[in-house]
């Protein structure tokens, strides 16, 4: 980055900073003047410390995410390093549009815990538990939580359950309840495969949740009185 | 809990929920008013709603709350 291309984004990060939050809290206001000077040596120690922060918080979070991801080893390290690095850049990049609406730092560490999730999200087709479309239906009462003794009493509205997913949801949206509510596959990794947003995705299951719902409602299987949210 | 009841709880929807974009959008904020002691999800109805409900962005909560707070001095 240039002296003037820092400055001009220092003057503008700050001039926002400070017209969003008056008060902007002292370290805040230090990250953005260090990220942001015009001296090279200043502004590559404040990127120094804040990419160390973001690796160790990456390892942190990796390691706190470790019971649900294949990724293990070095290549956790790998994974945190990348994360970190990916959320470098994007801090650098959106530093002007950063608003004073929280500390600087919890606005930083965003970036790296979503890059963490993201990353984390794509390993999960290296080794996958189950493969797109498998459609287990078996799994559906283990999936809602219901005890085994609960399986003989549930077998009858889980398969209304089916029957409207087989008869009233699109084809999209089918495939989509199925792969994540039937075969348990992570929002992030489906999203990954299918090349969607995650919001598009859960947006889908929120659409076909509603559906079911109405649908079993109608039939009777639900009661009417808790359908306050249809 | 009986099984019409589990179910009823997983289909139920709250139409205040606003997705994970924009609940990802204000994570940070609304990490700080948590951290704050302050009712977050009183000023946020929306993103409360919808980190209960969705899983994932839920998590990536959680993980930021450990992040911040990680680093909070010790009582």
């Amino acid at each position: 980055m240039n002296t003037a291309t820092a400055a001009a984004q220092y003057h503008d990060a700050v001039q926002v900073a400070r017209s969003a939050t008056p008060e902007l809290d002292e370290e805040s206001t230090s990250w953005l003047r260090r990220l942001a000077s015009a001296g090279l040596a200043e502004r590559q120690t404040a990127e120094r410390e804040l990419h160390d922060r973001l690796v160790r918080i990456a390892l942190a979070e990796i390691r706190r995410r470790s019971a649900s991801t294949p990724v293990t080893g070095p290549e956790l390290d790998d994974v945190a390093h990348q994360a970190a690095g990916d959320a470098m850049l994007a801090i650098l990049a959106k530093l002007a549009e950063f608003r004073g609406e929280s500390r600087f730092i919890t606005w930083a560490y965003r970036f790296v815990i979503l890059e963490v999730s993201s990353k984390l999200g794509r390993h999960y087709w290296r080794n996958p538990p189950v493969t797109l479309d498998a459609a287990q239906w078996e799994r559906l009462p283990d999936r809602l939580g219901l005890d085994p003794h609960q399986y003989a009493e549930a077998a009858g509205i889980l398969a209304q359950v089916r029957y409207v997913v087989d008869t009233e949801l699109t084809e999209h949206q089918r495939r989509i309840f199925i792969a994540v509510v039937v075969d348990g596959i992570p929002l992030n990794a489906l999203a990954d495969k299918l090349d969607l947003q995650r919001n598009a995705i859960y947006k889908v299951v929120f659409d076909a949740r509603r559906k079911i719902r109405r649908a079993l409602v109608a039939k009777g299987y639900l009661d009417e009185s808790a359908a306050g949210q249809l | 809990m009986n099984e019409r009841e589990m179910l009823e709880q997983f289909l139920r929807t709250d139409p205040r929920d606003v997705g994970c974009s924009e609940a990802m959008a204000v994570l940070h904020v609304y990490v700080d008013l948590v951290v704050a002691g302050q009712d977050a999800a009183d000023r946020y109805p929306g993103v409360a709603a919808h980190l209960a409900a969705c899983g994932p962005c839920g998590d990536d909560f959680a993980g930021l709350m450990a992040a911040v707070t990680s680093e909070q001095p010790q009582a």
